[in-house]
């Protein structure tokens, strides 16, 4: 089974049912997968903010969600996180392709790299790293860790982890 | 008519309605206005107020009323075409156009002199546009529901504020008590 295939195979097990994506390279596979399944919502968002925006309904309408970006939009992301899904306290997963990491080849990527964690940590969001293949047997227990204490959670995603581009 | 005004008008409509309200003033606005549990008042992040209508509507049946303003809905212009192309019958996107940054100051917008928010919903692939002075907002809300059909309303009024206090409802307490009011 693809790596693909076992993480969205995680979120419907955890009940996500909608899921919001700005497109990146490295997370196609994962968003054919998230378009093919019957019991996931699909809406491709323009933006990341109105991602989570539409998250945060979708919450509240009783639908588990998720939102799939890179982490080069984490900084237009950021008012959205503090001033919505912090300050009402409400879940939600982020599957981020984290880009400019080793074998990167777009050298204006690692502008955003270097500053990734570091944002993060700055905004107290829970932050997992994905760099071997294995790292993804944890997905299913940060999805329960996510819904059971009502916070964002990262999930950063590397080139390696990915198996190059 | 000024906003204050038009949602005094159409409070009727919006009573026991999922009403999702706007950052700033029109949150203040309804909040004095008709208080209950089925308004979701933003208290920040905004460009959203579409947005969220538009997840909560795609995912529950109820109707939901997503009041959002001219400036809101110029921050967020890719929301348009998102809902365009995710079809919610049971959402009424209300874009109460008054010309101006209300919440700031009345600066002007961009909508209140060249750009068409109704023209700019109709091209990114929106079915249903009403465009329509604040007088007629009632109306057109009504049908809207009535219609069964995701709609889009952009209801031109005047700017101009009244001096309301801001909300001190908790937020966890505003989203608690909008869940149960969904889920009832």
């Amino acid at each position: 089974m693809s790596i693909s295939a076992r993480i969205v195979d995680d979120l419907v097990a955890n009940d996500v049912s909608f899921v919001t994506t700005v497109p990146c390279k490295q997370l196609g596979g994962v968003i054919e997968e998230v378009e093919a399944r019957p019991q996931i919502r699909h809406v491709p968002a323009n933006k990341e903010d109105e991602g989570i925006g539409l998250c945060a309904g979708a919450l509240m309408g009783g639908a588990r969600p998720c939102i799939i970006m890179q982490n080069t939009a984490l900084g237009v992301t950021v008012n959205t996180l503090v001033t919505l899904t912090q300050f009402y306290r409400m879940p939600l997963p982020m599957l981020i392709s984290f880009r400019g990491e080793l074998l990167e080849p777009i050298a204006c990527q690692v502008e955003m790299a270097i500053h990734t964690k570091a944002l993060l940590a700055q905004l107290h969001i829970p932050t997992y790293h994905f760099h071997r293949q294995q790292d993804a047997d944890e997905f299913d227990a940060i999805l329960r860790y996510t819904f059971m204490c009502s916070k964002p959670v990262a999930i950063l995603t590397d080139a390696t982890f990915w198996g190059g581009y | 008519m000024i906003r204050s005004e038009l949602l005094r008008d159409i409070a009727p409509v919006l009573r026991d309605r999922l009403v999702v309200c706007n950052i700033g003033l029109p949150s203040q606005e309804m909040h004095a206005i008709l208080d209950q549990p089925s308004n979701f008042y933003m208290l920040g992040t905004m460009g959203l107020c579409s947005s969220i209508g538009l997840g909560l509507a795609l995912s529950q049946p109820k109707m939901v009323i997503a009041i959002d303003g001219d400036g809101s809905v110029l921050t967020n212009l890719g929301t348009l075409p998102t809902i365009a192309n995710n079809v919610a019958d049971n959402f009424v996107l209300l874009i109460v156009d008054n010309g101006s940054y209300g919440s700031t100051g009345d600066q002007p917008t961009y909508a209140g002199r060249k750009t068409s928010l109704a023209a700019i919903a109709r091209a990114s692939g929106c079915d249903n546009v009403v465009e329509c002075p604040a007088e007629e907002t009632r109306a057109a809300l009504e049908a809207a529901i009535a219609s069964g059909r995701m709609t889009v309303i952009v209801s031109k009024c005047q700017s101009g504020n009244v001096k309301l206090p801001v909300i001190t409802m908790d937020p966890v307490v505003i989203r608690d008590r909008f869940m149960k009011a969904v889920a009832d």
